[in-house]
């Protein structure tokens, strides 16, 4: 597969890059939000508008009714997203819960898809259970029960937890802790009895829960596929996620690039536009070049992933965490270029880096994913 | 099966046929590259054999047209033949600064007559091509040179020195960049063909901290050169005092190579080729190399993604001189851990063990691959002004 946009792709980009833009951009989503103290994080209006642009059923099967694209297309709207840090559902719901419901049965995906696709659903995926990624570690346990199961125990940073009308939750179903296998993933309505919701704002003013189950009694119609053989879809359900993460992770740090070289455009000090000072120039390049290079090893992943290669771990991997460190490195040297305005609430540039450092978490940091290198390379 | 797919059956069936079994190792030395020449010299009959069989076929220069050599091959079949070569290690039957530099420029600039003359020679090895580009005074700031070419009526008379001329003592000819006006900077530069035997040429290698002399100086002592070689063969390259586009055409390529040998779909992980020699020393290395290798497999889909882009016009014109500096720098980060892996091995500069400190020559030589062809920082200063549009300078 040649390493570009194709013709879809390309209107693609210009149709999701016009509407975030518009529709998505920071005044009017993020700050609107912030600003009114906003419970979701995000507003439910643009969330339809996103249905109406064919953005929420995009790795939904035809089938199914959703549009069957791949990863790089979700890709390329979750860079659009990143560069206008549109607060919305769309990498939980339409990239990480559509790829595990994929793999749930026909009345699984008969319940919930059609709501997701219309935009009238918001879905939460619940795996996390501590301050980091460890999902090789799931202690949240799910009894048989009659014809379905108990479930208890916590899960942490669950984005939109509270907002979610479903959750996708990673469960034990049998075994120790850090078992590869045992796993099950169920999806778990939002009015089932039992779950404690603690909605917290994060840094970048999004909403995660810390979720509690106590004794939730599911049906066994809430399994997504095999009971204890959850690992593979929460594999791909994570890989999925990774790579959305990255993608969003690209645009915030073109985002932050973008508008800090247009800043050095403008400001003058010394009696001379800053961007004249060689000093400036070479560190705006040195990001150009680590944000091509990102994004290159995202459209890599987003290419083994739609091709459904073997060893997309590694690639999956490589690109979170190149993102990670670029992302990271834009976001810093855009608060430094812009100087004092940098510091401040009126300027964009803040809100870049409070996004960054939520996504650098989300899925496994660069640390994680750096191990994971190591590992699947064999050292 | 597609037509692409018999074609690389077709390639396979060929390769496995006439790719000698010793040809299919990377080079260890630079004794194991063949540049071809008017005197070439083999060094076993594996690579003669190798040789001439690409020649036979084109495949010495795949995508050039049959006309002048070549096998004609299209981007798609291009890539393909890569990735069947690159499959069974196959080495380049033939490295030269003529397929590299001086090909490319007369493919965009030259007359058909220059073409079959000078691309069915580089084609075919029989002439080996040496860069006359830096001068010592004029670096990064190339077109300062100064090497002078009078106007004689039918011939020039050259005078003048080059530096950095990369195998110049063991060249045939020289593409080399002589100042014709002197009034004019940008357009005062000619883009000359001419004899390395010619009177008056004379070439002094120089001595590297890698203890190696690819580099030479030349010096040009009053060198006559022939404004044609033929009907239709002038001697330069483009027209006269417009070398400077030629050059500058010829510089994008340059970056693109020397950025090209470090990514590529070759790289692999650089760890895991340490630790299957039980070189990792601890956890604290263990997690730089892994920092390291993100860099590299993230810049190897770059530079895919990069050579997927050029060959259909999608990427800046200015990219190159981004693939340059970062191909560069991570290349000069690799052998800093290579060595730093290494320990007391690595730094043998003459022992059978090392190869006679290959390691050690090599991290060194790395040093110049962010100078030559345009430092580092030269980059910077080109991404920022045309691909930032960033004021000034």
């Amino acid at each position: 597969m040649a390493m570009y946009y194709n013709d879809d792709q390309t209107m693609l980009s210009d149709t999701a890059g016009t509407f975030m833009s518009e529709e998505g951009a920071i005044a009017k989503q993020l700050r609107h939000w912030r600003d009114r103290d906003c419970p979701d994080g995000f507003g439910h209006a643009l969330w339809k508008q996103f249905a109406e642009m064919g953005f929420t059923g995009m790795l939904v099967s035809e089938e199914d009714g959703g549009l069957g694209m791949g990863h790089v297309e979700a890709g390329i709207v979750l860079e659009e997203i990143g560069r206008n840090l549109t607060p919305s559902p769309f990498l939980t719901s339409s990239v990480m819960a559509a790829s595990a419901l994929g793999q749930g049965s026909a009345e699984m995906r008969g319940r919930w898809l059609p709501g997701l696709i219309s935009g009238d659903s918001v879905f939460a995926v619940a795996v996390d259970e501590g301050p980091k990624h460890r999902p090789q570690n799931i202690a949240c346990r799910a009894e048989k029960s009659g014809n379905g199961f108990k479930l208890s125990g916590k899960k942490t940073f669950v984005i939109q937890g509270a907002s979610a009308d479903m959750m996708v939750v990673a469960a034990r179903t049998s075994g120790a802790d850090d078992d590869n296998d045992g796993l099950t993933l169920f999806a778990v309505p939002k009015d089932a009895s039992g779950v404690d919701q603690d909605p917290v704002r994060l840094v970048d003013s999004s909403m995660a829960s810390h979720v509690t189950f106590d004794g939730v009694e599911l049906d066994g119609d809430a399994v997504i596929g095999e009971v204890d053989g959850g690992r593979d879809i929460l594999n791909a359900m994570l890989n999925a996620g990774r790579v959305g993460a990255a993608a969003e992770g690209v645009g915030v740090a073109r985002g932050a690039m973008d508008i800090t070289v247009d800043y050095l455009k403008q400001r003058k000090q010394f009696g001379t536009i800053i961007g004249e000072f060689q000093a400036l120039q070479h560190r705006a390049a040195h990001l150009y070049s680590e944000v091509e290079i990102a994004r290159a090893a995202v459209l890599k992943a987003q290419q083994k992933l739609d091709e459904g290669s073997e060893n997309i771990d590694l690639f999956v991997s490589v690109a979170k965490a190149k993102v990670a460190k670029t992302a990271s490195l834009s976001v810093k040297e855009g608060v430094q270029m812009h100087g004092g305005i940098g510091m401040t609430d009126e300027y964009d540039i803040g809100l870049f880096m409070k996004r960054d450092r939520a996504l650098q978490e989300f899925c496994g940091d660069l640390y994680y994913h750096a191990g994971r290198v190591a590992e699947l390379s064999g050292y | 099966m597609s037509d692409l797919e018999q074609f690389r059956s077709e390639l396979r069936s060929w390769l496995e046929a006439n790719c000698p079994e010793e040809m299919r190792q990377p080079a260890r030395s630079e004794d194991d590259v063949f540049w071809g020449g008017r005197n070439p010299t083999f060094q076993n009959d594996a690579q003669k054999a190798w040789f001439e069989a690409c020649v036979e076929k084109g495949y010495t220069v795949p995508d050039w047209p049959t006309e002048y050599g070549g096998a004609g091959l299209n981007a798609a079949e291009l890539k393909v033949f890569r990735q069947e070569m690159n499959r069974i290690n196959a080495r380049p039957p033939l490295s030269s600064f003529g397929i590299w530099m001086l090909g490319p420029a007369l493919l965009h600039f030259g007359t058909h007559e220059q073409k079959e003359r000078f691309l069915t020679e580089i084609a075919r090895g029989e002439i080996r091509w040496c860069q006359g580009y830096s001068e010592p005074g004029s670096g990064s700031d190339l077109v300062s040179l100064q090497t002078f070419g009078e106007d004689k009526g039918d011939h020039w008379v050259v005078n003048g020195q080059k530096i950095w001329t990369s195998y110049a003592d063991h060249a045939d000819w020289i593409f080399c960049l002589v100042r014709t006006d002197k009034s004019d900077k940008y357009r005062g530069i000619t883009f000359m063909l001419y004899d390395m035997e010619s009177e008056g040429v004379s070439t002094k290698p120089i001595k590297l901290i890698s203890g190696r002399s690819p580099f030479c100086e030349t010096f040009f002592d009053d060198v006559k050169v022939p404004k044609s070689y033929g009907e239709n063969i002038p001697a330069q390259v483009g027209e006269v005092n417009r070398g400077w586009d030629v050059a500058k055409y010829l510089l994008g390529h340059e970056r693109a190579m020397i950025s090209g040998q470090s990514g590529g779909e070759r790289t692999g992980s650089l760890g895991a080729a340490l630790a299957r020699n039980d070189m990792i020393e601890n956890d604290l290395m263990r997690a730089e190399i892994a920092m390291f290798d993100i860099d590299a497999l993230a810049f190897a889909a770059m530079a895919e993604k990069f050579a997927d882009e050029i060959k259909v016009g999608k990427c800046h014109p200015a990219q190159p001189n981004m693939m340059k500096y970062a191909g560069t720098e991570l290349n000069k980060a690799k052998h800093e851990l290579v060595m730093t892996a290494g320990g007391s091995a690595a730094l043998e500069w003459e022992s059978d063990a090392s190869k006679d400190g290959k390691h050690a020559r090599d991290w060194l030589r790395t040093k110049a691959n962010s100078i030559e062809g345009g430092t580092s920082e030269v980059m910077l200063n080109v991404i920022s002004k045309r691909i930032l549009e960033l004021p000034g300078g």
